[in-house]
């Protein structure tokens, strides 16, 4: 699976980074964290406020950093 | 003395932390009123003024942010048109985000999502030019009239330069990705404890992006005030000098810093005899414009509509240059 962070380079967007790294580690998942600066891109996921999080394309998470265990919920099937 | 008075001078002005900071200048051995010692007063009697100020303002502001997101302004100002709309886009930019850089993700959703021009520029123009806390810094350094009376004008420009934007209908001068970009809506609500996490966390990134420019401001205003002859600055930016707005709007438009760290350097200016029109232009002109975000809002609008912004706003606060200064003895 390809995890997007959107931001542009916050401190807000290197912790969600790593948050979505451990939370998919945790669960065994083998998972591409990918970091999406661009604010032209960012916009093309319709996203105002940033840190955002996409899970294969699909926005799941904007404007806020969410925990280890959150993301854990949204990656779980 | 009264109630509000006391707050006045105790909780805002920080009258005790200035005694205290004398009694410190005093126990290393200087003179509080040469100019080493002067310098010495004025700069750590301001930083530690302002880091406190900030801490509490930002925490108290995030508070109130969270509960309106960006969405939910959107929202808001959806299918409204007309001065009313401009005016609540102002108001409501002043309780959004305190950087010019959170502007452009917001620009492409409020235009995606086809709110026009006007209302988008009215709200792009207010957010970084008048916050709560800014409007409660000056109160601290000036007085609340002049504080109230910047908030004043800040919403005059933000509402008079969008309505002139949206006049111009340019609305095909923005970048096609920008009116092509999805819309995406959320409803989410905090929950208290969510919405205090939030208000930290704003206190230590916002702390953590400006605490260089405070450094910087009070030491360029601890400079002015004890080592720059007031003669020096009178014949450049003296209140007899016709071109001090357009000096102080001209110098201050590329530079990029928080409104934080041009306050102490406005203190130390009006100190000087500058007129106040001229520091408020100078501090709009800071605040409001900035060569980084020209240049990121280069890739979302086309040069007419780019060059259209930059003359309203460097219009507008030339303008309020010229008016305050000739109104200063009604604030000062």
């Amino acid at each position: 699976m390809i995890i997007k962070i959107l931001g542009s380079g916050c401190k807000k967007c290197v912790t969600l980074g790593n948050n979505a790294k451990a939370a998919a580690e945790a669960m065994g998942k083998d998972a591409e964290i990918v970091k999406v600066t661009d604010f032209a891109q960012i916009a093309g996921y319709g996203v105002m406020s940033t840190p955002g999080l996409v899970i294969d394309e699909k926005l799941a998470a904007s404007g806020k950093v969410l925990s280890v265990a959150e993301i854990s919920a949204l990656l779980s099937p | 003395m009264s109630i509000f008075g006391w707050i006045n001078d105790q909780l805002l002005r920080m009258q005790w932390l200035a005694d205290a900071v004398t009694e410190g200048v005093l126990a290393v051995g200087l003179d509080p009123a040469s100019r080493i010692g002067g310098s010495v007063h004025f700069f750590v009697y301001d930083v530690i003024k302002i880091f406190i100020l900030l801490s509490v303002l930002i925490f108290l502001i995030s508070v109130v942010q969270s509960y309106f997101p960006p969405e939910r302004t959107r929202r808001i100002l959806g299918g409204r048109s007309g001065i009313w709309a401009n005016t609540l886009a102002a108001l409501l930019g002043t309780i959004t985000p305190f950087c010019s850089c959170s502007s452009i993700p917001l620009f492409i959703g409020f235009t995606a999502a086809r709110l026009p021009l006007a209302i988008t520029f009215s709200f792009l123009i207010s957010s970084p030019l008048v916050d709560l806390a800014s409007v409660i810094l000056l109160a601290s350094i000036f007085n609340w009239s002049i504080a109230l009376a910047y908030v004043f004008v800040g919403l005059v420009v933000a509402v008079v330069g969008g309505t002139l934007i949206g006049r111009a209908g340019m609305e095909d001068q923005v970048a096609d990705f920008v009116r092509n970009a999805p819309v995406h809506d959320t409803d989410e609500t905090m929950m208290w404890r969510e919405r205090l996490r939030y208000a930290r966390d704003q206190v230590l990134e916002i702390m953590h992006r400006v605490w260089l420019y405070v450094l910087i401001g009070v030491g360029i205003g601890a400079a002015i005030h004890n080592w720059v002859p007031e003669a020096v600055i009178g014949s450049l930016l003296g209140q007899d000098k016709w071109w001090s707005v357009p000096v102080a709007t001209v110098i201050g438009v590329p530079m990029y810093a928080d409104i934080f760290g041009t306050l102490p350097i406005a203190e130390a200016l009006i100190g000087k005899g500058v007129g106040l029109g001229t520091v408020l232009a100078f501090m709009m002109a800071v605040t409001a414009l900035s060569l980084p975000s020209i240049i990121m809002l280069k890739r979302v609008v086309k040069l007419p509509l780019l060059a259209l912004f930059l003359t309203v706003v460097t219009g507008g606060i030339l303008g309020i240059g010229f008016l305050f200064n000739a109104l200063t003895h009604w604030f000062i």
